[in-house]
């Protein structure tokens, strides 16, 4: 699966990563906790948090996770938008709950391990 | 102007803070900073400060000097202290602060009693407000927040695995304005500097984050100082004019 198809199947607006929605999608891991994302992440796995700080940008380019799929409609802050634009990080939003959207991702084939 | 070390500890909850034990009135935190000879301390309650004024007076004649402050926590739930000059500069933050905690007062079942005491110790009140929760403040408007007011913001315990900046967001932020990194007392400043890769550059400062009075003065931070105040606290945190952070 790409980006591109996880954008279209479970309607997500994109905020940042137009030009990288041809890019894998291998597994996905959910946290609000950005030590422990940097501690379990794994490369080209969507992750799936409510914290909108610029540092999400940072540790998805350093984990190089596929994505970063923003729940609950929050908005990534003005700083996030132009750091991941610089770093090419994708940044996605729904307006699902952490545990609706997963479920449904995990539904497409998009699973933890 | 003659320097020479001053004892801080600059992180304890009074009896109001949600976690602090009833014992934690002012007069006792007092009589503790006495008798673990601490110069200066400061009261951080957590989202509020409704018991700086009763320290402050507690204190007064007792030789240990009171920084009123708070421990506000962020949106993404980082904790940060907030040291103060004055009562003046500490309740429009407080203000803020109170606008931005969420409506919904705490479960009784799951917090002890928030109480407000005078300086004679006498209740005078209970917070109805939740305040061990996150504000709707992000870390970045929290730190801007405490500097309006000529504040000292010190992220607390980074070391812990809650609450903290580095557990919450990853690594410090590199260009936010922090004057200062706490380190709890289970942990040292050097192996914090090593296992968080911190900036050379960043003033580390251990506190007790007391929660009851036999902990008050657990773990401090000595400073060279001309006097035990906040200007002073903040040169010696920039090292500046010959204050200083002495080495733990």
């Amino acid at each position: 699966m790409t980006l591109a198809d996880l954008v279209r199947q479970l309607d997500l607006k994109v905020f940042t990563g137009r030009n990288e929605l041809a890019r894998p999608v291998n597994g996905g891991y959910a946290s609000d906790l950005l030590s422990d994302v940097l501690a379990h992440g794994q490369k080209d796995q969507i992750w799936v948090t409510l914290q909108v700080h610029p540092n999400i940008v940072a540790v998805a380019a350093f984990k190089e996770l596929s994505a970063v799929v923003l729940v609950n409609g929050r908005e990534p802050a003005a700083e996030t938008v132009a750091k991941a634009q610089q770093e090419r990080v994708s940044i996605y939003g729904t307006s699902l709950t952490t545990f609706e959207f997963v479920g449904r991702a995990y539904g497409l084939g998009i699973l933890g391990t | 102007m003659e320097l020479r070390r001053y004892r801080a500890d600059l992180h304890i909850h009074s009896c109001l803070s949600p976690c602090g034990e009833l014992t934690n009135y002012p007069r006792r935190i007092v009589e503790r900073a006495v008798e673990e000879d601490l110069d200066v301390i400061a009261v951080t309650d957590h989202n509020t400060a409704e018991n700086a004024a009763a320290v402050l007076r507690a204190a007064e004649g007792t030789g240990v000097a009171v920084l009123p402050g708070m421990e506000v926590a962020s949106e993404e739930e980082v904790h940060v202290l907030g040291l103060f000059e004055s009562l003046g500069d500490l309740l429009p933050v407080q203000d803020a602060v109170f606008r931005s905690l969420p409506e919904v007062p705490p479960k009784k079942t799951f917090v002890k009693d928030q109480v407000i005491v005078n300086a004679d110790d006498e209740v005078t009140g209970f917070s109805a407000r939740h305040l061990l929760a996150a504000t709707r403040l992000d870390l970045r408007a929290v730190v801007s927040l405490i500097h309006r007011f000529g504040g000292l913001a010190v992220a607390s315990h980074i070391d812990k695995d809650a609450f903290s900046v580095i557990s919450q967001l990853g690594f410090v932020p590199p260009d936010l304005d922090l004057d200062a990194l706490e380190v709890s007392p289970h942990m040292t400043v050097a192996a914090a500097r090593k296992a968080f890769g911190l900036n050379p550059s960043a003033a580390l400062v251990r506190f007790s984050d007391a929660h009851r009075p036999e902990d008050i003065g657990r773990t401090t931070t000595d400073f060279l100082l001309a006097a035990p105040t906040l200007p002073e606290i903040r040169k010696a945190l920039r090292s500046k004019g010959g204050r200083k952070v002495c080495a733990s």
